[in-house]
Formats: C-alpha cells, structure tokens, sequence
C-alpha cells in the first residue's frame, strides 16, 4: 500500500488505498455527521440496555424499563375492556328479546359476537356460518330448536346433545333398523320428499303417521320442542336424497353442540347469539 | 488542507454571502415576499360551505377524512386527484428544469426561501460579509455573545412561525391558534411545532447549502433533465479569461474581483464551470453586471447561457434566441404530458357524482337456500351522501322481474343516509323457487340507488348467484 500523498489532479490528498491504479481521494466527514453518528451508537447501546434486546440462552435480555410488547397488548385489552365496560353492563341487562338493530349496543354486540364466532364457531358453522353437511347453515330461515335471539342464545349457551350440561337440548331420534324392515324404511325413505302434498293413504303415509309423526308431527312439519327437523321443506341438514335419508332413517342421526356457556362469558354468548341472529335467518 | 490527514472530520467553512442589488436579486425577493405570503397566510383564508362545515378555505381534516380546497371537496376514495397532483408537481419540475436548469433549487424551494431570510436576518443583526467574517474570526466577547443571541432568538421566532403555520392547515386555524396560547391543543400540534421549528432553525441557519449538497436527492436527479440546450447560470471563458488588471490590454474581461464568489450562498466559484453545488440563484450575474457595469463592459461575463451556444458565440456568432433553448421537443413533450394530467383532473373534479354506490356480493357463501326452496343472495352496499343534507336514498333491482329485495334491518325499500356519511348497508335479493335465475348459474343484476329529494341516481352492475352451476 502506498503512501498518503497530493493527487496532481485535485490538489487533494489520497487516501494511500490503490486498487489497480484506481486511488482514493481524502473526503473526511462533516463533524456533525461524526458527531450524530458516535452519539447515535451511544443512544443505541442505551437503548439495548433500557428495552429488551439481547440473546440469552433462554429468551432475550428483559431491560431495564421492563417494557415488554406483551405487557402493552395485556394493557391495551384493559383498557378497550375498561371502556367497553358500559356497553357489557347494558348488554347482561337486556332480555334478548326486542332489540333495535340500529342502536349502538347491537353494532357492538353484533361485532363483538362477529370476533367470537370466527374464532369459536367457524370451525363447524363455516366462516360465513353456511354449514355444511351435519352442521346447520346459519344464514337460512330453518331453525331444528328456534331462530329467535333467546332460542340461538340458549342453543348456545347450553349446547346440543352433549353430556357436560344438564340444561343442554337434548332428543334422540331412535335408529329405526331395529324397529321396521329396510322395506318399510325405504318406502318411507320415498315417502318423505313428496312432503307435503303426499298420499297419506298409501302404505308409507300409514307408515309415516306411525312411527314419525309423533315427533315430526302429522304433516311432517317438524317441532322445535323436541329439535325435530321439518320434513315438508327444501332444506336437509345431512342430505334429502334416498340414500342418505334411508341412512338416517336406519341409523338415526345424534349430532352434538357444545355448551358453550361453559367457556364463554355470559357477555360472549349474548354477542355471538347476537351476531347469528343478525346474519339474515334470525326470526 | 495537510493537518486533515490526522483528522476524521473536516469542519465546515461557513459561508458569508456579501449583499448585493440587481434584477435577480430583486426576483428572489419578489419570490420570497410571495412565497411565504401564501404560506403563512392560506390557512387564515375563509370559506362559507354552510352548517356543520368547516369554514376554512384550505383544510386537511385527517380525524373526518376530508380534504378541503375553496370549493373542492376531496374525499378518501377520491385520493387519485392528490396524486395526480404530485405527478403534475413531478413533471412541471422536470419541465423547469429541462428548460431553465436548477430554477426551482435557486428561486422557489423552501430551503432556499427560508436561508435566504435568514441569512437577511444575519446581515440585519451582525453586518455584511466582512463584518460577519471578522466576527466569526473573533473570540468570545460581550458583544459577539449580544449579536449571536439575538441572531438566534429572531431565527427561532422564524421557525416557531413555520412549524405554528404548518399545524394551522390541518385544524380551524383561529380556535387552534386560542387553543396553542391556553395550552390547550393537542400535544401532536406542539411535538410538530417544536420538530419543524427545530429543523427551520437549524436548516436555514446552520445547515444551509450543506442540505442542497448531502441530504437533497434532487440535485441529484436533476442532472438526467439537463442537456447542453439547457440554460444555466455560466461564465463566458472565452470573453472572461486570462483574467487580469481593467487596464491591462491583454486581458479578458475578468478582472478577478471576486464579486461572483463572494455573493454565492453555495460557496463556489461559478468561473470553474458547471457544479453539482450550484443552485442557479443568479446572484453571480448580479453581482458580476454590477462590475462590468463600474467598468463601462457589457453585461453578461456570467449569464444565464446553454452550452450549446458555447462555440457559436466563441466563433463571435449570435447566440440562437431564448425561445430556441426554451421550445424544444423535450419540453413539448413535458408540457403536453402536463398538460393532459391537468385536463383529466379537471374532467375526474366536474364529472364525479354527487352520490355513489358499492355494491360487494356477499360470497361466503354464494347463495342461502331458504326452506321454501327460493335462492337468497346477500350484498354489502355502500351509500355515499356527499350533500350537505340527509338525504332518503332509494334502493332497487333492474333484471328479472321475479326479484325479491330486502334491505336489512328496514322494511321499506329506502334508507335515510346522514349528511357527508357512507352508510354500509346489507342487502338481500332472493329469486323465488323455480325461477330462471335462481336455477341459472348466474344472471346480471343492476342495483338503482336514487335521491328522493332530487331523482339523482347512480347505479353499480353485479351478479346473482343461483343454485346452478
């Protein structure tokens, strides 16, 4: 390396770097970018010292000031809670019967239920609540046990057919294998969809009045009392084909919900009855 | 500069600019008078939009999301217009530049404007050029410590008056100006007056040209606009050198008087030729007519010249007309593109509707089947009321005439909507069992939003989903 010397060109001294005859010359920095650049790395060290920053073995240097982005989002929450606080108190107050969809109270119930749903319900209900096969669609205007605001809360809160809450809604369709022969299950398997303007002379009307109506009623209408699906509409929970209505028949059908009200808060269940209810098929 | 060699910084050398009076000069004041006159003043402008509007004729109402400019009025959606005037910005610059060089850097930009008063503040308080010098050569007195202080103190109230007008654009000025003096307003409002107030005094007073040379990209840029049929401020060599005594026959016209660089607010020497440091400020051409003046020569040693003339007037030939450097197709070319931005805003600013629709389909899921077997699809609408008044906006359905529509949470077919609010409104259009769209796959719909006030009326074109596929 040569060197520092006057470059003839410039008059300006060189660096004494020469790469391929390609030489450097001498452009010191300003003082105040020196300056802001030392004090810069200082600020940076301290900042290291104050937040949390460095590697440890296990989890990183905590910092002095204890701040931690964690601690901030737990102080955001109760802070949104704080001032959600009102809003919750009116909401455990309503009867959840009459409740104007215009009014503040609903557009946070319904938003709030909207966050709670997607997180809890979605799983099953799908996230635009349409369901799926075994899994009631939320959006239509068919409801097994009740579409208004109190009928979804308490689906909710105390769950289908599960064995954790003694309030929970409970029925059993027999599986009617033990009961008729595949015959007579068939025959009302084709009975079935020509509900209602159906022949209820012939041998699977007979059938039908037998061993259905009790539950589904004499026209096959359904009874929300027991959960009992009406028959007589266009709208299947498994499937209104033969096959799968000659399954149902033989086997039966038992599908659960859990109670929800054990793991949410009363406010949550009100919320996300709420939002359902809103979807467009609460009555 | 030897004793550097130990050293990792260089220190500034400050520049003094002496006074000096001519056309140019007086340009930049013009310029400067008016310049900052809009900037201080345009937030104090009143504007009568009626009730519940805010009466300032140049707001930017971030908390309502509004833009106000006299009588236009920009919403968010509308942002495009913001835009289009950054890209007029950007092109008349380019424009400029390719015709008069660095025009903008030398006469208009805010750090020039504002270095420029103070640096008229300096000369006010502490003298001109040999006096500063003299004292910034001196040691620490009374007097030096006097002039310093007050220097500092009228640079400070300066930028308090920069950062205090910028706040006033985004706020009622007067009630925000009686809010600042009680201690009342926001506390953005004085971490922004005190940042710029700060950055004021510390750009125009100590930074100065070192903020055109190390943190400006544009200089930088500007260099890719500029060709040789360019004009610029230059030195005619030709005419100029080799410098000399005034009575020396020998030599050119420079006498080497040095007036040109000790004008200079870069701190160059404009003789050496074109450098990135120079702002096109003119005042060189001043100060140097002054002297050709004294001398009885023609003006004109250092001018604002294109090098393309260069050999032509060395060969003693006219130089070609202004218009010649002036109108060329680069600049034609610029002034169109301009031109027809321009022409499209306008157009967008006369021909947006006063009320507007959104209309989403709902698609998770498509369609709801309801247990009468009809087919329902739903639609998010977005209403948009920009009168001045609530309005009732009337909804409905252009296609198959078997449509059933439903808004949500109304029975009525019509919604009232506040006045400068969007509504966000479900909708619900179901095709009865059987019909063709709900067995079709899709079928067109047209959704018809109107004003009952007035029968103004906007549509949106969308889909209806049926069970086919």
């Amino acid at each position: 390396m040569a060197e520092p010397r006057i470059d003839e060109l410039t008059g300006r001294e060189t660096m004494g770097h020469d790469f391929d005859g390609i030489e450097e010359l001498n452009n010191p920095m300003p003082r105040w970018w020196l300056i802001s650049f030392y004090l810069l790395i200082i600020w940076g060290i301290g900042y290291t010292i104050a937040y949390p920053a460095w590697p440890m073995i296990s989890g990183a240097s905590k910092g002095l000031l204890g701040y931690s982005t964690r601690g901030e989002v737990a102080a955001d929450i109760t802070a949104h809670e704080a001032a959600n606080a009102e809003l919750v108190t009116a909401l455990l107050a309503q009867d959840m019967g009459e409740f104007d969809p215009q009014s503040d109270l609903h557009r946070y119930a319904a938003a709030r239920g909207g966050a709670v749903f997607r997180a809890q319900c979605s799983q099953c209900h799908g996230a635009g609540a349409a369901g799926g096969e075994g899994y009631p669609n939320l959006l239509d205007n068919d409801w097994l046990w009740g579409g208004s605001l109190k009928d979804v809360a308490y689906s909710i809160r105390h769950g289908i057919r599960n064995q954790t809450d003694d309030d929970a809604r409970y029925s059993e369709m027999p599986a009617f294998k033990d009961i008729l022969e595949a015959e007579q299950i068939a025959a009302i398997a084709a009975f079935i969809p020509t509900l209602p303007q159906a022949d209820w002379e012939s041998e699977a009307g007979v059938l039908f009045t037998d061993n259905c109506a009790s539950c589904h009623g004499d026209q096959g209408t359904g009874d929300r009392e027991l959960g009992a699906p009406n028959l007589a509409d266009a709208l299947w929970l498994y499937g209104g084909d033969q096959e799968t209505l000659v399954e149902t028949i033989t086997y039966s059908r038992f599908g659960v919900m859990p109670a929800w009200g054990q793991r949410l808060s009363e406010e949550d269940v009100r919320a996300v009855a709420t939002y359902v209810h809103a979807l467009g098929g609460g009555e | 500069m030897p004793e550097s060699s130990t050293s990792l910084y260089a220190a500034r050398e400050p520049i003094f600019p002496r006074r000096v009076s001519g056309r140019f000069r007086n340009l930049k004041w013009v310029i400067m008078v008016v310049t900052l006159g809009i900037y201080y003043l345009t937030p104090w402008i009143r504007w009568d939009r009626g009730p519940n509007l805010p009466d300032q004729a140049v707001l930017v109402d971030l908390a309502g999301r509004r833009f106000y400019f006299f009588w236009i009025e920009i919403w968010p959606h509308e942002f495009y217009f913001v835009a289009g005037l950054l890209i007029m910005a950007g092109l008349g610059l380019f424009l400029f530049t390719s015709a008069l060089g660095r025009v903008w850097c030398g006469y208009t930009c805010p750090q020039t404007v504002w270095t420029d008063l103070f640096i008229l503040v300096e000369r006010w308080i502490e003298g001109d050029r040999n006096a500063r010098v003299k004292l910034h050569h001196a040691g620490w007195s009374v007097r030096k410590a006097r002039l310093r202080l007050t220097k500092w103190i009228v640079w400070a109230l300066i930028g308090l008056g920069t950062g205090g007008a910028w706040v006033f654009y985004f706020a009622d000025a007067p009630t925000l100006f009686r809010d600042l003096i009680n201690l009342e307003a926001a506390p953005v409002a004085y971490a922004t007056i005190a940042i710029l107030t700060a950055t004021t005094f510390v750009f125009g007073g100590f930074m100065r040209e070192q903020v055109c040379i190390y943190m400006c990209p544009w200089p930088r840029i500007q260099g890719a606009m500029m060709d040789n049929d360019t004009l610029t401020v230059g030195y005619r060599d030709w005419r100029g050198e080799p410098r000399g005594k005034a009575r020396d026959a020998n030599a050119g016209d420079c006498v080497d008087c040095m007036a040109c660089v000790n004008v200079c607010p870069m701190g160059i020497d404009i003789r050496d030729g074109q450098q990135m440091e120079c702002i096109t400020c003119a005042l060189c051409i001043d100060a140097c007519d002054d002297v050709m003046d004294k001398l009885g020569r023609d003006r004109g040693l250092i001018d604002y010249l294109a090098l393309s003339d260069a050999p032509r007037e060395e060969a003693g030939e006219k130089p070609k007309p202004i218009w010649h450097h002036v109108l060329r197709r680069r600049t034609v070319l610029y002034t169109a593109i301009w031109s027809l931005v321009g022409f499209a805003m306008v157009y967008a600013l006369f021909m947006r509707p006063e009320i507007e629709m959104t209309v989403a389909p709902v698609r998770n899921p498509t369609f709801v089947t309801l247990s009468d077997g009809s087919i329902r699809n739903a639609y998010e609408l977005r209403l948009r009321n920009k009168h001045g008044a609530e309005r009732m906006f009337g909804i409905h359905v252009n296609g198959d005439a078997m449509w059933v529509l439903g808004l949500e949470g109304s029975p009525y077919s019509a919604v009232p909507v506040a006045a400068n609010e969007t509504l966000k409104l479900r909708v619900y259009v179901t095709a009865p069992v059987g019909s063709e769209s709900a067995q079709a796959a899709e079928t067109p719909l047209r959704f018809w939003v109107d004003d009952l006030a007035n029968g103004e009326r906007a549509y949106k074109n969308t889909i209806f989903n049926g069970s086919g596929s």
